[in-house]
């Protein structure tokens, strides 16, 4: 293989071999044509001058006007604004900048076509296919916890993380990992940071999935949790999706769209029957489970579910999850557009200055950049822009849209879930979000509390709580932690204004449990599942069977290890006397945000390497990996060294540890020896893993940093990207093609059929 | 307005079609395109359930992710 040859920086290449075929038509909108589509135009200038004072009005009315409310409408126009604006321009800087596309370049969609994993996919498709990937329930539930702190901080974060940090990872990593063939991030790290940063990264991208499935998992425990109703539909999706594998694979296969149509139409059936079922006695008895039930049954799930073949529960699974995805977010999109909610949360809550709210604890910095992970900068993406998406990407310049615009995408669905979250009174919203040990898990004790708590504007009563849990067919809504339950009553506040009136209240909720469990289950069984595979890869190295993937005992014993993992900490999760998720969340954001400083560390040292004229423009890559590593090292040292017990996992740990020794049999919320010993063993789980988080990261940070400074002294590095071969096709490079871009595309469709490359379309 | 009309008239069958694209309907045809262009008659290609089958499989031996 060419690329294995040892080559000198990418800028001091000859790009002869990209002469192209002079028989066909162009393969790229040429230099002059792009600066003449580059030129300000009146039309233009004012079109850009009005999407700018827009959304500086918007942020205006959200930011600085302090009314008593403040109307939902302006919290999308702020956003999408923004987004316009950071991708009409900055994405733009960085695409000739950093990334320097070239259209007569073929993509391995187009030199490795092989009609199954390397496919040239059309842009507009890639970028469903890219979303459909990325996002899941992540952008859903860290919002609304955020809430916390008021609507702005989040606000901003979501926004400017997106623009500044977020997308550029998932541009840069999809774009880098194109030019090397579809290679994953891991190896990536291998080839651009040695083999000890290459393995701290593998080994940091293994333990932070299981972290992301646990936790995932725990969002859905406590959303299912003595809900009949919520437990009755959701397991309905398993034998649906059962039966939609059994559709595929014996009576008509590929008919993918027909069958998730029917999928589609069970799962609403489900919801309704689950409101029925949950009604009748025996219905409500059988289907109300506790949380360490349910977590068993994830568990015992998710193993069965990653050792099954993919087409009876995975893959129908998910092309469920991906048409709801679609649906669900257009919908929440156009209720919130229609409904305009009034938003009484105040801009700053009176937790934004201190460290101990009761949904998660900790200083806003940080803190509050680590819960809202997902929508603003999420590692996790890395995974998928490297590997299955660069391999089907069909010109270049289309990775800007598909990486970049993707990302802004799952950013405004972070924006749509914040908003639905805000629009809840205040006092349902902690009541909701408070653990079970503050509240004690019933309304008078979380009356007490949320009143307790000294918030301005709101006065709960014990009929506020009951009244908005019967409105939705729930028995209670006290302590239903974890995001989900509180952005499904959001969103069935906002959705009957806008359809069904308030008897679809219920309908509406568990809709929304319903896709949120969906997209996690999704989640939960494909992360077990790359789990896995690491795994056997890993031991293969010693017990050379493991690594083929055929042979069943090592399947299955690296999928129980996997499973074990997840397993024993969501099962913590679960059991934690301290409430769950407002300990265990700061590790999921810890971890995920973690893995983006590996990708963007990654990034840094392929930027450096490309030569002096990138030198410059490096400050696009390390001001998101800067402030993302401050983060997150800032994020850990507290989780390690604060002396706040609520804070610090080891005060914590300490704190119980005396208690138990000085023989006291209630400390805190712990209320038995028992419950003392479990916060005993949490902490020190927890405390461990964020050691080794943070240390993995600093690693890879400074192989990154070791690696980038040779660079720097040496001018650049070498270049590990494929050779470069010419490309024979065109296509447009964003969602609407520009007139150059359209005259080309008519010369290709002029082409007699057997010149003509394969098309994208069918 | 004439443009408008048309635009509405094509509407039903773009969406149709990126729906089905996006699902992946259309992977087999675009499998054959690929298989007719490049490795000519000698080849017989995979039937269709073949192809579904074969894809299948080839997500089980190697997985990919879906983000939370």
């Amino acid at each position: 293989m060419t690329s294995e040859l040892q080559r000198t920086t990418i800028e001091a290449e000859s790009s002869d071999e990209l002469q192209p075929d002079p028989s066909l038509p162009p393969t790229a909108v040429p230099e002059h044509e792009l600066r003449r589509e580059g030129k300000w135009t009146w039309p233009k200038a004012l079109l850009w001058a009005a999407v700018a004072l827009l959304g500086g009005i918007a942020w205006v009315m959200i930011a600085i006007v302090r009314g008593e409310t403040v109307n939902a409408i302006w919290f999308v126009f702020a956003a999408v604004c923004s987004y316009l604006i950071a991708y009409r321009f900055y994405s733009k800087v960085i695409q000739r900048f950093i990334a320097r596309p070239d259209d007569r370049r073929a993509t391995p969609a187009e030199v490795k076509a092989d009609g199954k994993d390397f496919v040239p996919t059309d842009r507009r498709v890639l970028f469903g296919h890219h979303f459909a990937a990325i996002a899941g329930a992540g952008p859903l539930v860290g919002p609304v916890l955020a809430a916390q702190m008021g609507y702005l901080p989040g606000t901003i974060w979501i926004i400017v993380g997106v623009i500044l940090a977020g997308a550029v990872q998932d541009y840069l990593v999809l774009f880098f990992s194109m030019r090397r063939g579809g290679r994953t991030i891991g190896q990536m790290a291998r080839d651009e940071l040695g083999r000890i940063g290459g393995t701290a990264a593998m080994i940091a991208s293994l333990l932070i999935m299981l972290i992301i499935v646990a936790i995932l998992a725990l969002v859905v425990v406590n959303a299912l949790g003595e809900s009949p109703w919520g437990v009755f539909s959701v397991s309905m999706t398993i034998p649906i999706a059962l039966f939609m594998g059994v559709y595929l694979r014996y009576l008509r296969p590929g008919k993918i769209t027909e069958v998730s149509l029917i999928g589609f139409v069970l799962l609403i059936a489900a919801i309704v029957a689950g409101g029925w079922v949950a009604a009748t006695p025996w219905g409500a008895e059988l289907f109300h489970l506790d949380r360490t039930t349910i977590a068993w049954g994830i568990i015992v799930y998710g193993f069965i579910a990653a050792v099954l073949p993919v087409w009876l529960l995975l893959a129908p699974r998910d092309y469920l999850s991906t048409f709801m995805k679609i649906g669900v977010i257009v919908m929440l999109a156009g209720a919130v557009v229609v409904v305009r909610p009034e938003i009484t949360v105040p801009a700053f809550s009176e937790f934004a200055g201190g460290e101990l709210g009761p949904v998660f604890s900790g200083p806003l910095f940080p803190f509050l950049f680590v819960t809202i992970a997902c929508g603003a900068l999420s590692g996790f993406h890395a995974l998928i822009a490297s590997g299955t998406t660069p391999k089907l990407i069909e010109k270049e310049r289309q990775s800007r849209f598909i990486g970049y615009g993707g990302m802004l995408m799952e950013s405004f669905v972070a924006i749509m879930a914040l908003v639905a979250a805000i629009s809840l009174d205040r006092g349902i919203y902690f009541a909701m979000n408070s653990s079970p040990a503050a509240t004690g898990g019933t309304i008078e004790g979380a009356v007490a509390f949320v009143n307790g708590l000294g918030l301005m504007g709101v006065n709960l009563t014990p009929d506020m709580l009951s009244s908005a849990a019967a409105a939705v067919g729930e028995e209670s809504i006290v302590s239903r932690t974890g995001g989900a339950p509180t952005l499904a009553l959001g969103l069935a506040h906002i959705m009957q204004q806008f359809l069904g009136g308030a008897a679809m209240a219920g309908f509406w909720y568990h809709f929304a449990i319903m896709f949120e469990a969906l997209f996690i289950l999704t989640a939960v069984d494909a992360g077990t599942r790359v789990a896995r595979f690491m795994l056997q890869d890993t031991i293969g190295n010693v017990f050379p069977k493991f690594k083929n993937t055929a042979w069943r005992p090592g399947v299955w014993i690296s999928t129980a290890i996997m499973v074990a993992g997840w397993g024993y900490i969501l099962i913590l999760g679960v059991t934690d006397p301290l409430g769950g998720i407002n300990t265990f969340f700061p590790l999921f954001g810890i971890a995920n945000q973690l893995l983006a400083v590996i990708a963007l560390a990654v990034v840094l040292a392929i930027v450096v390497k490309r030569g002096r004229s990138y030198f410059k423009w490096l400050w696009i890559v390390a001001l998101p990996l800067g402030f993302a590593a401050v983060v997150t090292i800032t994020a850990s040292m507290f989780k390690i060294f604060s002396a706040v017990p609520q804070v610090g996992y080891w005060a914590n740990n300490i704190a119980f540890r005396d208690a138990l020794a000085a023989g006291e049999t209630s400390f805190g919320t712990a209320t038995s020896v028992e419950a003392m010993e479990a916060v005993v063993r949490n902490t020190s789980v927890q405390g461990t893993l964020s050691i080794v988080f943070v240390t993995l990261a600093i690693i890879v940070l400074i192989s990154s940093i070791v690696a980038s400074v040779t660079a720097l002294r040496n001018g650049g590095g070498d270049n590990h990207e494929d050779a470069p071969v010419a490309s024979r096709r065109f296509a447009p490079s964003g969602l609407i093609a520009t007139t150059a871009e359209k005259t080309i595309e008519r010369e290709w469709a002029a082409l007699p059929a057997d010149r003509q490359p394969e098309s994208v379309r069918h | 307005m004439a443009e408008l009309l048309k635009a509405l008239k094509r509407a039903p069958g773009a969406i149709a079609w990126y729906v089905q694209d996006l699902m992946g309907d259309n992977s087999y045809q675009r499998y054959l395109e690929h298989h007719r262009s490049n490795h000519g008659q000698e080849h017989q290609p995979l039937s269709e359930r073949q192809f579904w089958r074969q894809r299948m499989d080839d997500q089980d031996r190697n997985p990919g992710a879906r983000c939370c």
